[in-house]
């Protein structure tokens, strides 16, 4: 196994999540994208951390998971609002911060 | 030695501040108008300290030897100005220079006690009288304080050592004359007689100011006494000079005041203030001003022949005039109006033929009966509850004898019948017209006699005589008046009955008003003016009995047409254009009106549209300018000033209209802007 195949998977699972957050329209898959783009930030940096034997970069990412699961929290709640405010969840519908 | 002096115009002038203010400020502060007994108590009882007053200094004066008649209260210098360069009197009188100075000096010699007596004597009883006659009236307080008021200028007049304090009454007198003719003020036809009287005085006031102070320019002071020392040397003027004029200056003040022709239009109408009112101050006191004004200024008038025959003139004309004016009129004070300036004309006819103490004996007894006959007049109104047209009264002796006795007594008088005040003093003025060769004069007063006793008969008859043409509502409360105003008849009547006896003719013994006088025509007494023509006494008598065959002619032709045919107002009409003539006063009014009055108005109309079309044509003009430049200016500020700051404006608006389509609103815009970013910052970090 090497370091490569790491990488090239941690980068598939970003651009996944990349490709999900532009092109998706419905807000809760949207929110999944992230947390894919997120996991795969912290694959790398488990990568790194056996690479290296260091051990910060595993701490890093319990530090980013529990990020995630916080802003998970506060984004579903912000979906579960504006689900009520709007009766949707599509994000296209949800424009009304502009010109 | 006589510092009382001050007190007898200053107590009426107390008594003014005390009802006049006092009253305004009791009324202010507790709704209610001052209690009319004390109103009554202060206005009457001050006037009657000032009456005892009078009375002391006048024993004190007859008790002077007659050289020295004269005392003089030095109060304080009123005016003190700069210094003043007189133009002096031809050579007689050189110029110099002096201080310009009026002093606040009363003074008290015959004469001004003979007027003191008179205005404190006859204003008290009148006083007294008004409680009577204004007791229902609402501004009881005001009338009182213009009365003490009237009394404090006239006072100040008479008791005044310089022209300039006599100008300051005549002036306060006139005023007072305005403020209670025009005392009914919601009636229109009493505040323009106000304004009449005003307006006409200030004619004759003019003239007056101008000859004073005309005199002062010649000889540098305005004192009396100085002036008459000074002009008391000079010989009299044989051509129109600055005594003439002067004494010409000061007639037609002296006309105006005193109501003579041409400014005499005014007393006709000062019939409209109350009937007090016309006796104290349109009959008694006020009108006589210029008849004491011209006997003060006796010096000046006995050295300008021409001035003293002009005098005479309209004097005589005067009494002519005013006496056939009086023949129709209907209203009773009316009447007595002409009748009051007619015998100021024979005043002036006094005056003018230099019979300075006949003319101020006749001022005397004309106070008692036409104070008398106005307050009778009065009394009657009153009863009468102010019905003054003679052609619904008749008869009334029945319901008021005590008026109609003390009537008589004035009504006697007034024609000259012996042994009546009037009697003494007109036939001593005709007497010495004719004496001094002014026969003219004499023949004109006769016959104004004639017609006095015409009027005056015709006025008894149709008040208190004949049928009752009374309103038989009004009959009902017809009685005689209440005690204060019949015991002021009374006592005026019985002055009117002896007041005559002091000055006797010189065929019934010696003359003690004139000798009285004496003393204030001292300087006077060489003057060719003073030469009588030799007559014996019997003359003189006969010639007393011409005036009271005069005054029988007069009544039996009254008496005849009014009483016996039994003649009354209405049929005057009947008598065609003579009586119209008469009856509209020659139209003198309309002419008036149509000279003066009419013409003043032109003028004030000419000043109005010269007002309306130059005035306020350069005051519109300086607005249509601003305005123009003002939309120049609003034009520059509009297009350049806002313009520039407006161009900013439009710049930041257009930019950002095209730049703010970038926020969508959507979110994966941003998302594809933020990787955009990271590749592009990645780009640059790899490819550096």
């Amino acid at each position: 196994m090497s370091l490569y195949n790491f990488l090239y998977l941690s980068s598939i699972i970003f651009t996944l999540g990349v490709i999900g957050v532009l092109i998706r329209r419905n807000i809760l898959i949207v929110l999944m994208s992230l947390e894919l783009m997120l996991n795969a930030v912290n694959l790398n940096l488990i990568v790194f951390s056996r690479l290296w034997g260091n051990v910060v970069g595993q701490v890093f990412t319990i530090f980013v998971v529990t990020v995630a699961a916080a802003e998970a929290a506060v984004g579903l709640a912000i979906v579960v609002a504006i689900y009520r405010h709007k009766d949707t969840v599509n994000i296209d519908e949800v424009n009304i911060l502009k010109w | 030695m006589a510092e009382y002096l001050w007190l007898i115009p200053t107590l009426p002038f107390i008594g003014f501040l005390i009802n006049g203010l006092g009253g305004l400020i009791y009324k202010k502060v507790s709704k209610k108008t001052l209690n009319r007994y004390f109103v009554s108590i202060v206005a009457c009882g001050l006037v009657f300290i000032s009456l005892l007053l009078s009375t002391v200094a006048f024993v004190q004066l007859a008790n002077m030897p007659n050289e020295h008649k004269y005392i003089e209260q030095k109060c304080f210098n009123w005016v003190t100005a700069g210094d003043v360069t007189t133009t002096g009197y031809y050579d007689k009188v050189p110029s110099k220079t002096t201080q310009f100075k009026i002093e606040w000096n009363y003074f008290f010699d015959p004469l001004s006690a003979v007027m003191a007596l008179v205005v404190c004597g006859v204003g008290f009883l009148i006083h007294v009288f008004a409680i009577g006659y204004m007791w229902d009236d609402t501004g009881f307080y005001r009338f009182f304080s213009y009365l003490n008021l009237f009394m404090f200028a006239m006072l100040t007049l008479v008791l005044g050592n310089n022209f300039i304090m006599m100008f300051l009454g005549w002036e306060g007198v006139g005023f007072c004359s305005y403020a209670l003719i025009g005392y009914y003020f919601h009636k229109k036809s009493a505040s323009d007689a106000g304004k009449k009287a005003f307006i006409v005085n200030r004619v004759g006031d003019y003239g007056f100011s101008v000859g004073v102070f005309l005199l002062f320019m010649t000889f540098g002071t305005f004192n009396f006494k100085e002036l008459g020392e000074i002009i008391g040397k000079l010989p009299a003027e044989t051509h129109f000079g600055i005594l003439s004029a002067v004494g010409l200056l000061l007639f037609i003040g002296a006309t105006g005041k005193s109501a003579q022709i041409p400014l005499y239009v005014w007393l006709p109408d000062a019939m409209e203030g109350p009937t007090p009112v016309s006796a104290l101050i349109h009959a008694a006191t006020m009108v006589t001003a210029g008849v004491y004004m011209i006997t003060r200024a006796s010096f000046l008038y006995t050295r300008s022949y021409l001035s003293l025959e002009i005098v005479g003139f309209f004097g005589v004309m005067t009494a002519l005039y005013a006496a056939i004016m009086g023949f129709f009129q209907r209203d009773i004070k009316k009447v007595l109006a002409y009748s009051t300036i007619s015998q100021l004309g024979y005043m002036f006819t006094a005056l003018g033929v230099a019979a300075f103490s006949a003319g101020i004996m006749h001022l005397m007894t004309h106070a008692f009966f036409k104070a008398l006959l106005f307050l009778g007049a009065g009394s009657i109104i009153v009863a009468m509850h102010h019905e003054q047209d003679m052609q619904n009264m008749g008869n009334l002796r029945k319901y008021m004898p005590i008026t109609f006795w003390t009537m008589m007594a004035a009504y006697l008088a007034i024609c000259g019948i012996p042994p009546f005040s009037g009697f003494f003093s007109k036939d001593e003025i005709l007497w010495q017209a004719f004496a001094r060769g002014h026969k003219l004069f004499y023949v004109i007063g006769l016959i104004a006699a004639i017609f006095t006793a015409f009027y005056m008969t015709r006025l008894m008859i149709l008040t208190f005589f004949g049928k009752e043409r009374i309103d038989p509502h009004k009959k009902e409360h017809l009685k005689e008046s209440p005690a204060v105003m019949t015991i002021p008849l009374i006592i005026l009547g019985i002055l009117a009955t002896i007041g005559g006896f002091l000055g006797l003719p010189a065929w019934l013994g010696e003359n003690r008003f004139e000798k009285w006088l004496e003393p204030v025509f001292e300087h006077n007494y060489n003057n060719p003016v003073f030469k009588m023509g030799h007559y014996t006494h019997s003359f003189e008598m006969m010639m007393a009995g011409v005036s009271v065959l005069a005054a029988l002619l007069g009544f039996f032709v009254a008496y005849y047409l009014y009483g016996k045919k039994g003649i009354v107002p209405d049929d005057e009409k009947n008598w065609g254009r003579l009586w119209k003539v008469i009856y509209n006063k020659f139209y003198m009014d309309e002419l008036y009106d149509a000279l003066f009055v009419n013409r003043a108005k032109d003028l004030g109309n000419a000043f109005s549209a010269f007002d309306q079309a130059v005035i306020d044509g350069g005051v519109n003009g300086t607005a249509a300018t601003t305005r123009g430049t003002a939309k120049v200016s609003s034009w520059f500020d509009k297009y350049v000033v806002d313009g520039l700051v407006n161009l900013q404006a439009w710049i930041v608006q257009t930019s950002s209209g095209i730049l703010r389509k970038i926020q969508t609103g959507v979110i994966h815009n941003y998302a594809l802007a933020v990787l955009l970013g990271i590749v592009i910052l990645s780009c640059l970090y790899i490819f550096r």
